[in-house]
């Protein structure tokens, strides 16, 4: 068993070549050419972007050789998990670890973000070529990079924190980019305390995670928090509610990832987040940061999932698929009724951050990571392509305005077009058909109940329909904004047009006739077979959900299409169905709920905290302050009068004395004479009366 | 103790007094002339008839005379204005009391100790001349020159003021 | 009262009285007869004790005696002198405003 272990992972032990051992220059090469870009002064653009793009570019590079390596192991039948780990803070016994770790997981999401990112470098050379702040941006871009790639290798679940913390900063700065927006500060602070308050729990789980099992590595020789050791220890050791540490520790974290991610209570941060500039909005808010809570669970799914029966299911994942489901519901319900082109596909992207997650829940890491790489691409093509619809109706952002693009901006209208048919699952040709048909199918065979499975097929349905009703509002009709619009340049358009292609290219390596992306995840090999397609109830399975996409297709174009509602004419929903439309379009309000509840006890609480600090500690400073007054006062007092005092009345007796006695010298002979005189009386006296005793 | 004692004591001690107590510097003199002269008789009866008839001859005759020729040199300031007992005289006074007293008390605390009678002593003044150039002939030469010196630093110290005074 | 004890009280008054006129009087040559009264009183004292000493054929206090008188001769001499060149000096012999030595 030990034998088949020790062959089954390729070089388990720390037997890394250097490929691996200089694995960590995939983060650090984007963060220093951040610090470098830092320290240039502002007319410096070109600099600023080269150094930004080619340090991206040195780490997209390097990811496609790692990917190939772990690849090329992986046909060779021996899996790959190479991980470098180093000793950071020793304190006696114990001692807290960081490293890094070379898996397909981790080389699947480098080679996404990198190749997703140096797009929209590219791409944000022309959409922000009229921004004086140019410099900031690629600066606070490559540091958003250079953290995120840190979160993608960590093997320690400190280091991955850490990275996480600076992908939360950079995020806050560039959605609060253009600071002097009130709304864009707000924003950015919003969304900095709303993941916050899943980082909180995050923390919890790491430090009970530490306390339970010694080290915060997930894989190291055995010992590491993910192995088979520690996990058993987890499972046994009882966490309060009849829950175990390890299903405790699993909610805990998947907390953390729901604030990344914008899961359910903690979603309300990402739409406001379309305040940051569009490239923003296209990597961070789409393709990567948000990605970064689904990938954390993927990468502590043997935690989550630990204990799990065959074909069962534990809590933890439990609680993260419905939790998924119900936000990918939530957020499509929501997105149906929002105007600003943005917003929609913001919410669009909750939305599918819930299927995800439900995916990760449903299916494994293999299903869930499918749908986060095929989404990454679509959304920032899906974003790109807002960006660029925007710039072509001079900023213009709300969809009732628009309208006939598709003649005016041809290449935007073509891959806005393939971005939309992936992300609703238009069947066969695009990714997202197979990514969201390999949950829904994982949904259908689930152990615990079929209820997500009819919140996800709602979900697609709703998403197909908005999905209509934007392409409706922005590409087709009649042009009702100002002046002409015009398409973008090249800069942006090649972009989107590589995204279009792998919009519809990955779909190939996730069909069940070659599921190579899963074979490749869970280290299984991988053939083509048709034969894929035969497995019961599969056929059935795709045939219903492209009929539910069809339909979301034909409500939307039958309210939508080639009419062009003016902005002030109410929606054709609204005209349908009125109370549950302003429900919708005022987001179910929940942001006024956090604003009546958490947020208003928040500021009462500062205000408590502020009059407390004001009087009481205050008052003590105040206090001590009086005293040392008091006592200052005292010590002048006594120094001018007893010290001074005392001195000067010293001197003025001893003056005193010293004209008394100067008056023995007054010149006179017989004055002198009388002394004598007297003295030796005195003399005489003493000797005489000594003599008589 | 005889009458004769007395009666010189009290002509001494009177002159004494006369002689600090006058207002006439020049009756001053006079009156501590009587002083020496009675001093000197005590001398006589003390059988140190050298002593007795040195003091006639030194005191009366050579002091007396020279504080009457430096009462008249310096006559100008006759009788001053606010007295002439200076302004803290009782001061002094008590302090001569004092003095006195503490000798007094000395004389009469060692009465018994002090021998009663004894024998004339028989002084020839061969014994004197003899002891003077025997045993005392150092002190004689050295008086020789305390004289002279004297006598040179006075003439000295009159005779300077005469070349300003010009 | 032994005869000795008498002579050293008239010797004691003497020199008393010489040393109030010294010290009270305002002109300087009564000073100085104050201080030759004072000379005198001792050499009485002197004189005393030799005649009434265990050997009186040694002379000691007669000639100690005599030679007080010589040396106080010679003093009154010079002392007087002084007294003269100070009076040329400051007009006046009077000691209560010869206080140029004042400290």
């Amino acid at each position: 068993m030990q034998e088949s272990m020790a062959q089954s992972f390729h070089c388990l032990y720390d037997c890394y070549g250097p490929l691996v051992g200089n694995l960590v220059l995939i983060p650090a090469v984007p963060m220093v050419a951040a610090g470098v870009i830092a320290l240039l002064k502002q007319p410096r653009r070109k600099t600023a972007a080269a150094l930004a793009i080619g340090s991206l570019s040195f780490s997209l590079i390097y990811s496609l050789f790692a990917f190939a390596y772990v690849v090329s192991g992986w046909m060779h039948g021996l899996p790959v998990r190479e991980t470098v780990n180093f000793s950071w803070l020793t304190f006696g016994d114990g001692s807290v670890d960081l490293g890094w770790i070379l898996d397909p997981l981790s080389a699947v999401m480098l080679v996404m973000v990198t190749f997703v990112g140096l797009l929209i470098f590219i791409y944000s050379t022309g959409y922000m070529a009229h921004d004086e702040n140019y410099t900031r941006f690629f600066c606070f871009l490559s540091l958003f990079a250079g953290a995120m790639l840190g979160v993608v290798i960590a093997n320690s679940l400190l280091l991955l924190f850490m990275c996480w913390e600076i992908v939360g900063l950079t995020s806050y700065l560039l959605i609060g980019f253009w600071y002097q927006k009130p709304s864009a500060a707000a924003a950015a602070k919003k969304a900095f305390l709303t993941t916050r308050v899943g980082d909180i729990f995050f923390i919890l789980g790491i430090v009970w995670l530490f306390a339970q099992t010694g080290t915060l590595l997930f894989y190291s020789q055995g010992a590491g928090t993910l192995e088979p050791t520690a996990l058993a220890g987890l499972l046994s050791a009882p966490a309060g509610l009849g829950l175990s540490a390890a299903t405790a520790i699993g909610l805990l974290i998947f907390a953390g990832a729901a604030g990344k991610s914008g899961q359910l209570p903690l979603h309300v941060w990402l739409p406001d987040a379309m305040e940051g500039p569009t490239p923003v909005s296209a990597l961070i808010h789409a393709a990567t940061m948000v990605a970064a809570g689904v990938y954390l669970i993927a990468r502590v799914y043997p935690l989550i999932s630990a204990g799990v029966q065959p074909g069962g299911t534990t809590t933890a994942l439990t609680v993260v698929t419905w939790v998924g489901a119900a936000t990918a519901v939530f957020a499509a319900l929501i997105a149906v009724a929002q105007n600003d082109i943005k917003r929609i596909l913001a919410y669009s992207t909750v939305s599918q951050l819930g299927y995800m997650m439900a995916g990760l829940g449903l299916g494994g890491v293999a299903i869930g990571m499918f749908h986060l790489i095929t989404h990454a691409f679509f959304k920032a093509l899906l974003f790109m392509g807002a960006g660029s619809v925007i710039h072509g109706s001079h900023e213009e952002q709300d969809v009732r305005r628009m309208g006939g693009l598709r003649n005016s901006m041809r290449i935007t209208w073509l891959t806005y077009l393939a971005g939309m048919l992936a992300l609703t699952g238009f069947p066969i040709f695009f990714s997202g058909f197979w990514s969201k048909d390999a949950i829904l199918e994982s949904a259908h065979h689930w152990s615990a109940g079929h209820g997500p499975y009819f919140l996800l097929v709602f979900g697609a349905l709703l998403t197909a329909f908005y999905m209509t009703r934007q392409v409706s509002y922005v590409f087709f009709g009649e042009y009702r904004g100002d002046g002409h619009a015009h398409e973008s340049p090249r800069v942006m358009t090649m972009p989107l047009a590589i995204l279009a292609f792998f919009a519809i290219a990955l779909g190939v390596v996730g069909t069940p006739a070659w599921p190579w992306f899963r074979s490749f995840l869970t280290d299984r090999p991988a053939w083509f077979d048709f034969g894929g397609f035969h497995e019961p109830g599969l056929l059935a399975l795709m045939l219903t959900s492209t009929a539910i996409v069809f339909l979301g297709y034909a409500i939307g174009w039958a309210l939508y299409g080639n009419k062009s509602p003016r902005a002030e004419e109410p929606d054709a929903l609204e005209k349908a169905i009125p109370p549950v439309w302003t429900a919708l379009s005022n987001r179910f309000y929940v942001d006024e709920f956090y604003g009546g509840t958490v947020i208003a006890f928040y500021y009462w609480w500062a205000r408590v905290a502020d009059w407390f600090d004001r009087r009481v500690w205050g008052g003590l400073v105040a206090l001590v302050v009086w005293f040392f007054g008091m006592l200052a006062r005292f010590d002048r007092f006594f120094d001018e009068n007893w010290v001074n005092g005392g001195f000067d009345k010293g001197c003025e007796e001893l003056s005193v004395g010293g004209g008394l006695l100067a008056r023995v010298q007054n010149g006179r002979v017989q004055t002198y004479l009388r002394l004598l005189a007297l003295a030796i009386v005195v003399l005489a006296a003493i000797l005489i009366w000594s003599s008589r005793g | 103790m005889n009458v004769v004692f007395w009666i010189l004591a009290v002509i001494t001690v009177l002159g004494g007094l006369t002689a600090v107590t006058l207002k006439n510097t020049v009756h001053c003199a006079l009156a501590v002339t009587t002083a020496f002269a009675g001093l000197a008789l005590l001398f006589l009866q003390l059988d140190a008839q050298f002593a007795g008839f040195a003091q006639i001859l030194v005191y009366i005759g050579a002091v007396a005379i020279l504080v009457v020729f430096a009462i008249l040199l310096t006559r100008g300031s006759e009788t001053p204005a606010e007295g002439v007992f200076s302004r803290t005289w009782f001061a002094g006074l008590l302090i001569a009391a004092a003095v006195f007293a503490v000798l007094g008390w000395a004389v009469l605390h060692s009465v018994a100790a002090l021998p009663n009678e004894s024998a004339a002593p028989a002084v020839t003044v061969l014994q004197i001349g003899t002891a003077l150039m025997g045993r005392y002939v150092l002190p004689l030469e050295i008086v020789a020159l305390l004289l002279t010196a004297a006598m040179l630093g006075a003439v000295i110290v009159a005779m300077h003021e005469k070349g300003e005074q010009k | 009262m032994t005869p000795l004890a008498g002579y050293l009280l008239v010797a004691a008054l003497v020199f008393a009285v010489g040393l109030a006129g010294a010290l009270t009087r305002r002109n300087a040559i009564l000073v100085l007869i104050g201080i030759e009264l004072m000379l005198n009183a001792a050499n009485l004292n002197l004189v005393a004790f030799w005649r009434y000493s265990p050997h009186p054929e040694l002379l000691t206090g007669m000639m100690f005696a005599v030679f007080s008188i010589a040396v106080a001769a010679a003093e009154a001499a010079v002392g007087l002198g002084l007294v003269i060149s100070i009076y040329r000096h400051a007009r006046t012999t009077d000691l209560d405003e010869m206080n140029r030595m004042k400290g």
